[in-house]
């Protein structure tokens, strides 16, 4: 399979019926990843003539002689003053298989927190190496950060290849001591060997420079039997089976016309968070614990029997009971836990720290109650997966534990049964900042990691 | 190249595979949703343009059967083109909204505002829209922005806070994590919202025509006097053109985007039907603004600059 040769036209042949895939980019500073970024928009025609052109005017004005494709991505006037990236930007382009959505995340040390944002959402993340300097630091804390969010998907690219004169020794032994830290992960049922679609991790020799294995198959490297790095995006399975995972339906808004047309009507309108639900089905609604059956399900102004992960759809049920935005709908037979006490890994995204006894707001779903941080047991170097002990407090970039009462309860899944249901965010309630993405549960690293060594102080490996 | 026959293998292998298109529209809802849901007072920018027209077309499937439980706020520049004021009106009717009107002219009238000597008035709707949010006290604001528009757009959040001004610091955005949109606002702030976020041109155009919506006809090809100006053809009005040396002729043209009369500019297009429309956007080389946008020119942070003010 090769996109060399399409143009945006071959979008329009069934156009109505491509797959969407979202996935993220990470990578140190100078790991090339504008420059992968700006190849694949570019290789894939996805660069319009006036992009090009203003990148290519904007080149000439700084005194470069080729276009710097990382214009491309760099859109605020204090990152091309800076030469860097300074948050999160969304890049959109298609192949005549699928549409990306790609979360360009910088690199840079200190935003960690923004890589953790493009992750949230992401079912693939990119984690660029320099093949001359091969896994380091912050290649352990990309990859720490995609087990963490539970990206489905990691692709290993290792980059610059050519200026290692294209060896496959350089390539495999990188690709190897990058699977073996992923496999200390320990990230449940997210293996490294078997079938390859099914590995979490897929190695790609790459030069983004000069082309190679991006979009077009390297001329160079021909011991290299896999995919371009374009090929594995495009082909990469996107959608889990939704039936595997129990149904969670967050109310968001309850619909009522009560029109003369409509008088009776009582829908509660959602987003299906995970699973199926069909017509029929017995439901809990939580946190009041009342049952009743799903009589109709309406997608969007038409009548279906069955629905399922992410739709949005109107349930309505067969007995009036009392439904109200935040709460959530799930099958009677299994229901999540209510609790008022989380215990979750968080990443804290906000200038100001979080502190123990701080009060702040827990919007879980639709729900947003009140809550106090209780606890911060531990704070987590992701480069050793190391735990430092009560450090009383979490700063930017931070990823800690803590334990969290809350004033009203929740039905919280685990993160690790539920990207969605097993998220929250803490808001300040004084100004509404965001200030620590959190996730419910047990994180990878109780599991694998060693306390921190003796004397470990809070000077260095951090501030990611 | 391809095959045709590969191009829907994920969505046949799986029978619960979503088409980008229902994802879309599925996130979408979702935020309409979300404002219905935790904003008091939510409005819809409507200009009668194609991104304003899914907006609402999404909004009324988001809600149905009960009636859309927003306003309509026109930022009208008072250079619009005919075509499209007729259709705003009648949709208005039709679903029996409620349309707010903020008027660039009214500004200038009252000594408000000043007309600039290049006569575009899109940098100017930006008071006026100032002036609606606060009279009105909306507190969640829809645009129909998307992020493949243009690169600061890029940066925009889907849920994104202007401070009492309606000012956009790139700089201090809320990170967006998960589906989890955070609306909290103090008074005097208010939240833009853009539920097209993640839609590009292609796919607002394929979703117009799975979802037959109708448009202004100025979307599709006709005949229309027009005349050229910085590589733009412009369509005659009392907003100043044409000018000396600028000749009227008869060009069979059609609009990629509409706005005001002074900065928009239509193609030379024989596309006549939505496939035609979609079949020759895919295979421009243009973008949307690029082609037809005089005020994105400008500089090479304008759009930035623009936002940062209060715009859209």
């Amino acid at each position: 399979m090769s996109t060399t040769n399409t143009t945006r036209a071959d979008l329009t042949v069934d156009a109505g019926a491509t797959s969407l895939l979202r996935f993220a980019t990470a990578g140190s500073v100078d790991d090339g990843k504008s420059t992968l970024v700006g190849r694949l928009l570019h290789d894939s025609k996805s660069v319009l003539a006036d992009q090009l052109e203003a990148v290519e005017h904007a080149s000439r004005n700084r005194g470069q002689e080729a276009p710097d494709l990382a214009l491309l991505t760099d859109g605020l006037r204090a990152e091309r003053e800076q030469g860097i990236t300074i948050d999160v930007a969304y890049r959109y382009f298609a192949t005549p298989r699928r549409r990306f959505i790609l979360a360009d995340t910088p690199g840079h040390v200190q935003y960690t927190r923004n890589m953790v944002t493009g992750a949230s959402t992401a079912e693939l993340a990119v984690v660029l190496v320099d093949a001359r300097n091969g896994v380091v630091e912050q290649t352990r804390r990309h990859a720490a950060v995609a087990a963490l969010l539970r990206v489905p998907h990691v692709v290993l690219a290792v980059n610059k290849m050519d200026l290692v004169d294209y060896q496959e020794s350089v390539f495999a032994a990188i690709a190897e001591e990058f699977t073996a830290y992923a496999g200390s992960l320990g990230v449940p049922g997210w293996g490294s060997g078997g079938d390859p679609q099914e590995n979490w991790c897929t190695a790609i020799p790459i030069s983004a420079l000069a082309g190679d294995n991006v979009v077009t198959p390297s001329a160079t490297m021909d011991w290299y039997g896999g995919p371009t790095v374009l090929e594995h995006l495009e082909t990469v399975p996107v959608v889990a089976d939704p039936s595997d995972d129990p149904a969670r339906f967050p109310v968001q808004y309850v619909i009522r016309p009560q029109t003369a047309e409509h008088p009776d009507y009582r829908g509660y309108a959602g987003q299906i968070a995970s699973g199926v639900l069909r017509v029929g089905d017995a439901v809990t609604v939580l946190p009041s614990g009342r049952t009743s059956t799903v009589e109709g399900i309406d997608a969007l102004g038409q009548s279906v029997d069955v629905a399922w992960a992410p739709q949005s759809v109107t349930l309505r049920l067969a007995d009036d009971i009392d439904v109200s935005r935040g709460d959530l709908i799930a099958p009677a037979a299994a229901a999540p836990s209510v609790t008022q006490d989380v215990e979750a890994t968080v990443c804290h995204v906000a200038d100001r720290p979080l502190t123990v006894g701080q009060r702040v707001l827990l919007k879980h779903t639709t729900r947003t109650v009140k809550a106090i941080v209780k606890e911060i047991p531990s704070r987590l170097t992701l480069d050793d997966l190391s735990q430092h002990p009560a450090p009383g407090e979490l700063v930017a970039n931070d990823i800690g534990r803590i334990v969290v009462r809350t004033a009203a309860p929740l039905a919280l899944d685990a993160y690790a049964d539920s990207r969605r249901t097993g998220s929250f965010l803490l808001i300040d309630p004084s100004d509404g900042t965001t200030l620590t993405a959190g996730m419910a549960g047990t994180a990878f690293a109780e599991a694998t990691a060693d306390p921190a060594p003796e004397g470990a102080t809070d000077d260095e490996g951090w501030d990611f | 190249m391809t095959t045709v026959a590969s191009l829907s293998e994920d969505l046949d292998n799986n029978p619960y595979a979503l088409s980008h298109l229902d994802a879309l529209e599925s996130e979408a809802v979702h935020i309409f949703r979300e404002v219905a849901g935790e904003f008091e007072r939510p409005v819809i920018l409507f200009s009668g343009g194609k991104d304003s027209i899914v907006m609402l077309h999404l909004a009324l499937k988001a809600f149905a059967p009960a009636p859309v439980p927003f306003a309509l706020l026109h930022v009208d520049t008072g250079h619009n083109f005919p075509e499209v004021l007729d259709y705003r009106d009648r949709t208005v009717a039709r679903h029996g909204l409620r349309l707010h009107v903020a008027s660039v002219q009214d500004f200038i009238d009252r000594g408000e505002l000043r007309e600039r000597p290049d006569g575009t008035r899109n940098p100017l709707q930006t008071v006026p829209l100032l002036d609606a949010i606060e009279k009105n006290r909306f507190d969640a604001v829809f645009g129909g922005g998307r992020r493949d528009e243009e690169k600061a757009r890029a940066k925009e959040r889907v849920f994104s806070l202007r401070d009492e001004f309606g000012g956009w610091d790139p700089r201090r955005q809320r990170p967006e994590l998960w589906q989890l949109y955070n609306g909290r606002h103090s008074p005097g702030e208010h939240v833009r919202v853009f539920p097209l976020s993640n839609w590009t041109e292609l796919d607002v155009w394929q979703y117009i025509a799975r979802e037959k919506i109708e448009l202004p006809a100025i979307y599709y090809a006709h005949e229309r006097e027009v005349f050229a100006r910085s590589g733009m053809w412009l369509a005659p009005g009392e907003w100043g053109g044409p000018k000396d040396g600028e000749r009227l002729e008869v060009r069979q043209v059609r609009y990629r985007t509409v706005g005001d009369m002074s900065c928009t500019g239509a193609v030379e297009s024989d596309a006549d039907t939505i496939e035609a429309v979609i079949a020759e956007i895919a295979a421009s080389r243009l973008t949307e603004r690029g082609a037809t946008r005089a005020d994105d020119k400008l500089s090479e942070a304008a759009m930035e600059d623009r936002k940062r003010e209060g715009y859209f």
